[in-house]
């Protein structure tokens, strides 16, 4: 579960005794960049782009606007992360249909890439949104190639059109032909033709690879590229494009665990899009692909990036210092209440962000069922008390709660509930700024590295989720990197951590980080 | 770079970036190049042609540490093949029954890869091509191991030499297919000990390749590497990694899609392919 990846633990030793925020020193860009360099090395980007985009980072880095929220490693991790889903998904596109169907579809690349099976995928999510597509064997020479095609056509419920057995009987070029013709008399309205896997290097091949084209004149040709593949990403990519040119890039396996960085190399060489992600055996196993996905699997970081770049947009330093106060001091108030939640909603979708929090792929389904909403009912509560009401919540009496429920569209019942859930935040808030662990009741031990999948039982879909008010506060200390009295957030500057305030190598979420994302999900 | 007049920094700079276009990786590739300086320091070379020597020698070196003979004297002696998907397990196994054929050895292959579509025509055909026997699943989507234990059974019945056991690829983060490969192997060893476990790497790949060893040598217990597709413009230099932090030999090597197309393992020609 990799969420602190080994480029960041790496950051945050080189960064640990950094005090000054901010200031982007020659020296300070230059050692984060080794790491980066190391780290898009380790991934298999290939070493001349790696050259040319460390280069475009480090200029980037010295010559920005300086960023005050962030110490140098996070800004250029940034900077890395922005370039790095621009050369990824900058030209990203979606399939092209032809004006005049047949759409023809030509896949090539290595000998095992995966081109057979994309092509069921491909049919089998054309078919899906009504199109009638066929499949063409035009790989005669790997043993039984036709018949994997065949299979892989009954499976996908498309047509295949293989006129001859393959197996080293019959021209590829000639079957293709054969091919649109058959379409366009059957009416077929895409066309995915199959052809064999060959190596850059094999001059034969490619220029039947080249005629195939040809006699085709097909609307996409994609290259599927194996996510594993290493250095030769490169020599591969320019052959293919010099010797059959492609329109487009399928990434393929990316189920697996290498990093991917071919995706970096033949995006950022030839320049077509990467259109699709290939991520099973099934057939379903099929996607269009993400770039700042693929630029946080590259970078090995997890999502701990989009959650800087919110931190520091939401908060600045004064503000969140001023919060951490607030809670030292005992004095949070429905009024800062309404404050952190506003400032949740400036950070963006909530469920996105929670999503991107270590240990969040474990609570999807809690994730699938919160419902944001009751972040603008509990707004919409307390924006209509007044603000001796909000100072002192102990003068809600019944009147005044009838009145708070007519203005704000609520029932009573729901304003109650709210007030016993801001008693219960602030006194957990209490604790947690006095340094303890707070109580979480049915949580038992909290293990400090693990992401032991607790899950809520399973809702009912549009109910809501328990303890907004709650949740809300917890995600605002956690959000604001407000850490007990002690250690107020801006101060440490240390290593690579939440928001600002975890020491430098810590690996996972405190117990309470933790304890209040659990609660956050689950029913209260 | 060796074709130079002196060795200087950007000798230095052209070694890195050859060594890391072979997919050495960044690692191994400090290792190499910080060794050759030491060298070329304590030996007060100048010649690049020198440092061209001495770099083909530490490759040499550290590749031949291992004996990359294939155990092949048990009657029966059991191969099993294994590794990701899309390397050349199916085609390695047709090469290697028709190599065994030519020195007149018996072979029984078993198409345990009873999942991907066509795989067992596939395999079935290679069979064929070579001369060996071929047990087929009995019905489709048979369970994998008992198509390994039925080619084991047949080949000690009828007196078979070589039993090539072909399995599906499997990512080495499908924890369920790894549990099946280990499931494999001990259906199989309760019959007999296994000779060898094959695991194929695409030369093509990059760092990946190191954890898909691990992960193979750890649930199905790897005694030999084969590196494929090495005809293509990829180096393979990630089995360097793979043999010294796994103890495991390079035993094959396939060079292209025709039937004769596989050597065994000689660091010697493997390094001067890489240097030239």
């Amino acid at each position: 579960m990799a969420t602190f990846g080994t480029l960041s633990d790496r950051l945050a030793e080189t960064f640990k005794n950094l005090r000054n925020k901010g200031k982007l020193s020659p020296a300070d860009v230059d050692a984060t960049v080794r790491e980066i360099r190391r780290a898009l090395l380790d991934a298999d980007v290939a070493f001349d782009v790696v050259k040319a985009f460390t280069g475009k980072v480090r200029d980037r880095a010295l010559g920005d606007e300086v960023n005050k929220a962030l110490n140098p490693a996070q800004q250029v991790v940034q900077i890395v992360n922005e370039e790095l889903v621009e050369i990824l998904g900058g030209q990203q596109r979606r399939l092209e249909f032809a004006k005049n169907p047949p759409t023809v579809i030509m896949l090539a690349g290595l000998q095992g890439a995966g081109k057979t099976t994309l092509a069921g995928k491909l049919a089998k999510w054309l078919a899906k949104d009504g199109h009638t597509p066929l499949l063409v064997a035009c790989d005669l020479q790997r043993p039984n190639a036709v018949q994997q095609l065949q299979v892989v056509g009954e499976q996908a419920g498309a047509a295949v059109f293989a006129p001859e057995p393959g197996n080293g009987v019959g021209d590829p070029v000639k079957v293709a032909k054969q091919a649109i013709k058959f379409a366009k008399d059957k009416v077929y309205d895409t066309v995915i033709v199959d052809t064999a896997g060959r190596l850059g290097v094999d001059a034969d091949m490619m220029k039947q690879a080249a005629n195939i084209r040809k006699a085709i004149d097909p609307d996409e040709v994609l290259f599927v590229i194996d996510a594993m593949i290493g250095q030769d990403a490169v020599a591969t990519a320019k052959a293919f494009q010099a010797g059959v040119d492609f329109t487009g890039v399928v990434l393929s396996k990316l189920d697996g665990d290498a990093r991917g960085g071919a995706a970096l190399s033949v995006a950022s060489v030839t320049g077509r899009p990467i259109m699709f992600a290939s991520t099973g055996e099934t057939l379903d196993a099929f996607e269009p692909f993400h770039p700042d996905r693929m630029a946080s699997r590259i970078l090995d970081l997890g999502d701990i990036l989009s959650l800087i770049e919110q931190a520091q947009q939401a908060f600045d330093e004064d503000e969140a210092r001023a919060v951490a106060e607030k809670f030292a001091t005992d004095s949070f108030t429905l009024d800062d209440f309404l404050k952190q939640m506003q400032q949740l909603r400036k950070m963006g979708s909530i469920k996105g962000m929670l999503g991107m929090l270590p240990g969040a792929k474990g609570m999807r389904e809690q994730l699938e069922n919160f419902d944001e909403r009751e972040i603008v009912r509990t707004e919409a509560i307390i924006q209509s008390m007044t603000p001796q009401e909000r100072a002192l919540p102990k003068l809600l009496n019944g009147s005044r709660r009838l009145r708070i429920a007519r203005g704000s569209g609520m029932t009573v019942t729901d304003v109650n509930q709210l007030v016993q859930r801001f008693e219960q935040a602030s006194k957990m808030m209490k604790t947690v700024a006095k340094g303890g662990v707070p109580q979480v009741p049915g949580m038992g031990p909290i293990p400090g590295a693990s992401y032991g999948g607790k899950k809520a039982p399973a809702k009912k879909k549009g109910s809501k989720a328990g303890n907004p008010a709650k949740r809300a506060a917890q995600n605002a200390a956690l959000a604001s990197g407000a850490k007990p009295a002690g250690s107020a957030a801006g101060g440490s500057g240390s290593g690579f951590g939440l928001g600002g305030g975890a020491p430098a190598g810590d690996k996972a979420p405190s117990a309470e980080e933790m304890a209040s994302l659990q609660k956050f999900l689950g029913r209260g | 770079m060796f074709a130079k007049k002196t060795i200087d920094e950007t000798t230095w700079d052209e070694l890195e970036e050859a060594l890391i276009g072979a997919d050495f990786g960044p690692d191994v590739t400090e290792q190499v190049v910080d060794g050759l300086r030491e060298q070329v320091q304590r030996y007060g070379t100048t010649d690049p042609a020198d440092l061209k020597r001495m770099l083909r020698e530490t490759l040499e070196e550290r590749l031949s540490k291992l004996d990359s003979t294939l155990k092949l004297s048990a009657r029966p002696a059991v191969v099993l093949m294994v590794g990701v998907n899309g390397v050349g397990k199916t085609t390695t196994i047709g090469k290697f029954a028709k190599f065994l054929r030519n020195y007149d050895r018996t072979v029984v292959v078993g198409a345990a890869d009873t999942f991907r579509a066509a795989a067992v025509e596939q395999v079935a055909t290679w069979a064929e091509r070579a001369g060996a026997r071929i047990v087929r699943p009995q019905q489709p989507g048979q369970d994998p191991a008992s198509v390994a234990f039925q080619t084991v059974e047949l080949a000690m019945r009828e007196g078979v030499e070589i039993v090539l056991i072909d399995t599906a690829g499997r990512l080495q983060t499908k924890s369920g297919l790894m549990d099946e490969l280990g499931k494999i192997k001990r259906v199989v060893e309760k019959q007999t000990e296994i000779a060898e476990v094959l695991l194929v790497l695409d030369a093509t790949t990059g760092q990946n390749g190191l954890a898909q060893a691990q992960a193979f040598i750890e649930h199905a217990g790897v005694t030999g590497l084969v590196l494929t597709k090495l005809d293509g413009s990829a180096r393979g230099g990630f089995v360097l990694a793979v043999q010294e932090q796994t103890g495991i030999p390079i035993k094959l090597v396939g060079q292209g899609e025709a039937i004769g197309d596989l050597t065994g393992f000689t660091p010697h020609v493997f390094v001067q392919n890489l240097i030239g």
